[in-house]
């Protein structure tokens, strides 16, 4: 019965009792949405979170700025003469590392959300399952086409030049997303599962840094001895890195773009229904 | 649509749900009929929301069954969502948008086209008085404001069956007065509403029957005079002006009523629970009245004098032998007692 709160009420204006019970009477429904109709719906809620916290894109974008500069001129010099040179075998390498890299937020904002009544809410609706986490990952690939036009502007300015044009680019960009797309289902299943964000966090900083490091994003993996090199050819991140970078290049990589894709297709199968199975549970 | 008007709108048959060891909800039978405020009343941790939760397809119960509508809550889930909603302890609308992007975002899923589903929540934000506030971030909303947008959003599309899950906790008696009016506004139009609450006074407000819920068991069910019934026909409360009248006071109570007169905290206070039958011979009114004339006639100064219904808290005292942890203050400002 604080003074505050009661002031609150005060300003309130009173629930309008008739104009509720007109409203009440309305019961037809409409149709049940369409699934992707309820997944572009979750979609845009993500879009208006963007909105409401744009301090949110600093991970897409001040983030990956970093990476290009960092890691361009730190061995630039050593890897590849110099590092005007190196950008041209790096930016797209390192495009895929950073993206796939923030892909791990997703797993943080799912559970951020599931603290939160809203979450029962949409639980309770009669709409397609998997809409929700479609959605989170529907608003996550505008996030992740965000940090590639960045990258690749602050790449330009460096000095990169594909020789694959625009279309090579956003071959290269649109291969990215629809991996990274894929691959957030993991931490779908990592947010639902672990209990606090704290550990989400800590759980995708073991996988990730591994996974996007030992890769050939840096170097070709020639150099590195017999049993690494074993992982890295085989890492999804090396296959999506070449088919990025030979795609941005102008070529067609036929064997590294279906690898890519067919990771992402493993990923989708095995960790969606996983995530799916969590979500109904929890 | 409520073409069951007659039937039940919710039955559950030995529900059962364990978190590990504990059995938070164990073997609930509940029998709701439709159209009416249902009134599931508890402490904490009694198993109410866990109840809630199985019906509205939250949760998945560990044994017995549940219908809401006929529907089972597990195998025709899709269903049973088709017609409830679910307004939870905490506001489930999303903080981070503003009270009309929560209600189109909602409409929106609910199959509403995007002008239907702008102008329903502008309807609804006016209706609740909350169109000053649309633009702002449901997070900047006051309690009061949070409890009418969250169940704004649960009648976008009129339920069939809506489940308030301690609509008023936490809020100040004037916001809570203003959710009770809303309640018994969305039961008016023939939602079935099945209310969870911890305050007595508030089941005793809104809800035709009531189940008494404690330690994951159904303790009590019946209509609000039914369970009042089976503690006694009420209470005397007395307010002194002298706390050294009390004891000669207490023994002229107990001989008028023909009572025991418990001698409340407060050292002035004192209440006599009167039997379901005469007292004396009399009605209880009357014998009430003998006795505060008595008291005048001796020279104790009476200040305030109450006639009232046996409240819930002395329901529920009586049918678990322990006592509520809601059990406070509220108990002596209750409101519905008959001033002698």
């Amino acid at each position: 019965m604080s003074t505050a709160t009661s002031t609150d009420s005060k300003e309130l204006a009173p629930v309008s009792a008739e104009s509720l019970a007109a409203l009440l009477i309305a019961k037809e429904r409409p149709p049940r949405p369409s699934a992707l109709s309820a997944s572009l719906t979750f979609g845009w809620r993500a879009i208006l979170k963007i909105k409401h916290v744009p301090e949110q894109l600093f991970d897409v974008t001040a983030f990956p700025i970093m990476m290009v500069l960092m890691y361009t001129y730190l061995f630039g010099g050593a890897l590849a003469g110099s590092p005007e040179e190196y950008i041209q075998f790096l930016l797209p390498g390192i495009l895929v590392m950073s993206v796939v890299m923030i892909t791990m937020y997703t797993g943080v904002s799912v559970n951020a959300d599931i603290e939160k009544g809203v979450f029962d809410r949409f639980r309770s609706l009669p709409i397609w399952r998997p809409a929700t986490m479609v959605g989170y990952l529907l608003g996550d690939a505008l996030r992740y086409a965000i940090a590639s036009v960045v990258m690749l502007t602050v790449g330009l300015i460096l000095g990169y030049r594909p020789d694959g044009g625009v279309m090579g680019v956003v071959a290269g960009i649109a291969l990215l997303i629809v991996f990274s797309f894929a691959f957030s289902w993991i931490w779908t299943m990592f947010g639902l599962m672990l209990r606090t964000e704290k550990s989400v966090m800590g759980v995708s900083m073991m996988v990730i840094f591994p996974l996007t490091f030992l890769s050939n994003v840096f170097v070709d993996p020639s150099t590195m001895p017999g049993w690494l090199q074993a992982f890295v050819n085989n890492s999804p991140i090396t296959h999506l890195a070449s088919a990025v970078r030979e795609l941005m290049a102008g070529e067609w990589p036929t064997a590294e773009i279906a690898w890519s894709l067919g990771w992402s297709g493993l990923f989708v199968l095995v960790f969606g229904p996983v995530t799916m199975r969590l979500y109904n549970r929890k | 649509m409520s073409a069951q008007t007659s039937g039940l709108a919710i039955e559950t048959a030995g529900l059962v749900k364990t978190f590990g060891e504990t059995r938070a909800v164990d073997g609930v039978d509940l029998a709701v009929p439709a159209g009416t405020v249902y009134g599931v009343l508890g402490p904490n941790g009694a198993g109410k929301t866990t109840t809630v939760k199985m019906l509205a397809t939250l949760l998945r119960p560990d044994g017995g069954e549940a219908h809401v509508f006929g529907h089972d809550v597990v195998r025709e889930a899709d269903e049973v969502r088709g017609r409830v909603s679910l307004t939870g302890q905490y506001a489930s609308v999303d903080e981070d948008l503003t009270g009309t992007e929560n209600l189109v975002l909602l409409g929106r899923l609910l199959g509403h086209g995007k002008r239907a589903a702008r102008l329903r929540s502008e309807q609804l934000l006016e209706a609740f008085g909350l169109s000053e506030a649309a633009g702002k971030q449901v997070k900047h909303y006051s309690g009061g404001m949070r409890r009418r947008i969250d169940i704004a959003a649960s009648i976008l599309n009129t339920p069939d069956l809506l489940f308030l899950d301690e609509p008023t906790t936490g809020l100040d008696p004037r916001s809570r007065n203003q959710v009770w009016d809303i309640v018994r506004a969305v039961v008016t139009q023939g939602t079935t509403v099945l209310l969870t609450t911890q305050y007595l006074d508030e089941a005793d407000q809104l809800a035709s029957r009531i189940a008494v819920i404690d330690r994951g068991k159904v303790i009590a069910e019946g209509t609000k005079g039914e369970l009042k019934a089976s503690v006694g026909a009420g209470s005397v409360h007395l307010r002194l002006r002298d706390a050294a009248q009390r004891a000669q006071a207490e023994e002229i109570l107990r001989l008028a009523l023909d009572a025991e007169v418990q001698r409340e905290p407060d050292p002035v206070a004192l209440t006599a629970r009167v039997g379901g039958g005469s007292v004396n011979g009399q009605g209880a009114a009357e014998a009430a009245a003998r006795a505060l004339a008595e008291l005048a006639r001796v020279g104790v100064v009476v200040d305030n004098f109450a006639l009232g219904q046996p409240s819930l808290d002395e329901v529920f005292l009586a049918l678990t032998g322990h006592d509520t942890k809601a059990h406070d203050s509220r108990h002596v400002e209750k409101k519905d007692e008959a001033a002698v």
